[in-house]
């Protein structure tokens, strides 16, 4: 039998309906491929082989009496900030503990509902807090992906979500659950040369997802192909009473939009994407990806966003805010870390010295200034009235064109601990995605190239809000014209 | 504007976080740093902008007062660090 686990999770659901393997196989497959390179890549900080084994047999026999779903018996990997019913789940943070969710959040509940089996908890950056996965309290996640001068240096995956992406590209699972309050999908998945969509926002149900900046948050996957990606995201989104912010709108079938041809489409391209000191290398790739879609019958429109460099900023205003509220609640009590201390107030600040890393701390004194007494105008509100600008700003290139295309990210993936010494240089990693996520609209990052050091590289579609499918259709018509095919050579497998 | 040691501590106080003495200094740095490159928000002329709320034409759903949880002490106190006859254990917070 072909190695299993080097299967694309379309190709994988084919196999598993046509019966030329069983989901225990391929489970099984997985669990020892995790076994052997979670040692080297720390992409999983907890393994769940004999759940995933008992998932796969039930998978097995609910195909045999004819009741598949849409992800019957198909081995995924969960982002660690998914609440899993009695799995633990800590957002790679020291403060829960060994928190053990007596319930499951929607996404992961939609994924099981159709068949799919879980193989374990995902490394993240503490609380989704960071660009590099090197916040984690369970430690760093490492890219399969190295550079091509032979120094063999361990490269950062990219974050929030690197355990996703990490495990996608070294073939550790089918697809994964990620999640993008900055681009914590997307430049992941641009480091590690994989697929990851962020939806709409309200598309994904926010319940049983740890919280850091909720009027961002926004869950989607990282997958092998954008094909797969549509897969995840039409089990993953679904109107939920229990998300106030969830929409219920119509939801089209996603892969559909895949070969849709893209001609007459019209690509904006804003030219305020064009960042100084930008490598040579992100400049190539992306005019090739203009030229390819020009090939394709795209109209490409010059468009100006003339409020993207307020983005990062405020940004940096808005998430640490609503991170400060959000992780209030953890005060010791009722779950989780609980420090000594001689009175209350003491407890719950030596709780929560101990509990947060140092980039939690440092981004929750900052939501704490700006909204305290006589700071709330001056910062957050100014900064959601920003946001307004923002959207206002593609709300009008909307009206002209279809999508927009970006490079995802400034630069390829960098060496662990070269940014952790400044705090702004890491925050300038999402300068393309994030005003995706202040605007709420949809993007994908789809590897199209590799740069100098023949590291992946992606490139971006910003869709118009609630329109996934252009956002699929012209990654699909990027990804058939630069058949991205490149892996990286397996170093990992102890 | 700019943060002074003074204000570190304040906030830490406010935040629930324990910072201790040699750490207030270098916070201090880094908040300075961080808020000087906010700052450029200011050249924004938001003059008669409404705060963004959603991307979509959208209002809070409304549903009918009723319960509709509960009855779940156990998995309520599952986590608990400490817990006794069915309630969460806590510091004593009045003499």
């Amino acid at each position: 039998m072909t190695d299993l686990t080097g299967l694309t999770l379309s190709d994988a659901l084919d196999g598993l309906n046509s019966k030329a393997f069983s989901s225990e196989e391929i489970t099984t497959a997985y669990v020892d491929a995790i076994e052997k390179a979670n040692g080297a890549l720390n992409a999983y900080i907890l393994q769940t082989p004999e759940k995933a084994i008992d998932m796969a047999k039930a998978s097995d026999a609910r195909r045999a009496k004819g009741e598949a779903g849409a992800l019957e018996g198909a081995p995924l990997g969960i982002k660690d900030l998914f609440s899993t019913e009695g799995v633990r789940t800590t957002a790679c943070s020291h403060i829960l503990g060994e928190f053990t969710p007596p319930y499951e959040s929607t996404v992961t509940a939609n994924l099981w509902r159709e068949g799919a089996v879980m193989l374990g908890k995902l490394n993240m950056d503490e609380f989704a807090m960071g660009s590099s996965n090197e916040t984690s309290f369970y430690g760093n996640v490492i890219n399969p992906w190295r550079r091509n001068d032979g120094g063999n240096a361990d490269l950062t995956p990219g974050g929030s979500s690197g355990g996703s992406a990490s495990a996608v590209a070294a073939d550790l699972c089918l697809a994964a659950t990620a999640s993008d309050t900055g681009g914590s999908i997307r430049q992941p998945a641009s480091f590690t040369g994989t697929v990851g969509i962020k939806p709409t926002y309200g598309r994904a149900s926010r319940f049983g997802m740890v919280a850091f900046a909720s009027s961002l948050d926004q869950a989607g996957p990282i997958a092998k192909t954008v094909k797969d990606a549509a897969i995840m995201l039409n089990v993953m989104c679904s109107h939920d009473e229990k998300d106030s912010t969830s929409l219920k709108v119509e939801q089209p079938d996603w892969t559909k939009a895949i070969g849709e041809p893209v001609k007459g489409m019209k690509i904006g391209v804003p030219k305020e994407y064009r960042v100084d000191g930008m490598p040579e290398d992100i400049e190539k790739l992306w005019q090739q990806g203009i030229d390819w879609l020009k090939a394709a019958g795209c109209e490409i429109v010059d468009v100006s966003l003339p409020h993207t460099k307020y983005a990062l900023p405020a940004y940096y205003i808005v998430a640490p805010a609503e991170a400060s509220s959000n992780l209030a609640r953890y005060d010791g009590m009722r779950y989780g870390l609980r420090q000594a201390g001689d009175n209350l107030t003491e407890i719950y600040q030596n709780t929560r010295a101990e509990g947060f890393g140092a980039e939690v701390k440092r981004r929750l004194m900052i939501g704490t200034y700006v909204l305290s007494a006589g700071y709330y105008d001056a910062y957050y509100l100014k900064a959601q009235k920003v946001r307004t600008k923002i959207l206002q700003d593609f709300q009008n290139v909307f009206e002209e064109v279809d999508a927009l295309l970006t490079p995802t990210c400034p630069s390829a993936a960098f060496a662990l601990g070269e940014r952790m010494d400044d705090p702004i240089s890491m925050y300038l990693n999402d300068v393309f995605t994030v005003t995706a996520n202040l605007a709420g609209l949809p993007g994908i990052s789809v590897p199209v190239a590799t740069d100098h050091h023949g590291l992946p590289m992606g490139l971006q579609v910003i869709g118009k809000a609630l329109d996934e499918s252009a956002c699929l259709r012209v990654a699909a018509q990027l990804e058939e014209a630069a058949q991205f095919n490149a892996k990286p050579a397996n170093w990992w497998s102890a | 504007m700019s943060v002074t040691n003074q204000d570190v501590k304040k906030v830490a106080r406010l935040a629930r976080i324990a910072l201790p003495e040699d750490q207030v200094e270098p916070m201090t740095d880094e908040l300075n740093n961080i808020l000087n490159w906010i700052e450029q928000l200011g050249e924004v002329d938001v003059e008669g902008v409404e705060p963004m709320t959603s991307v979509v034409e959208t209002s809070l759903p409304m549903r009918e007062d009723v319960v509709t949880d509960g009855g779940i002490q156990d998995k309520v106190l599952a986590n608990a660090p400490k817990s006794e006859d069915g309630f969460f254990v806590v510091p004593k917070v009045v003499e």
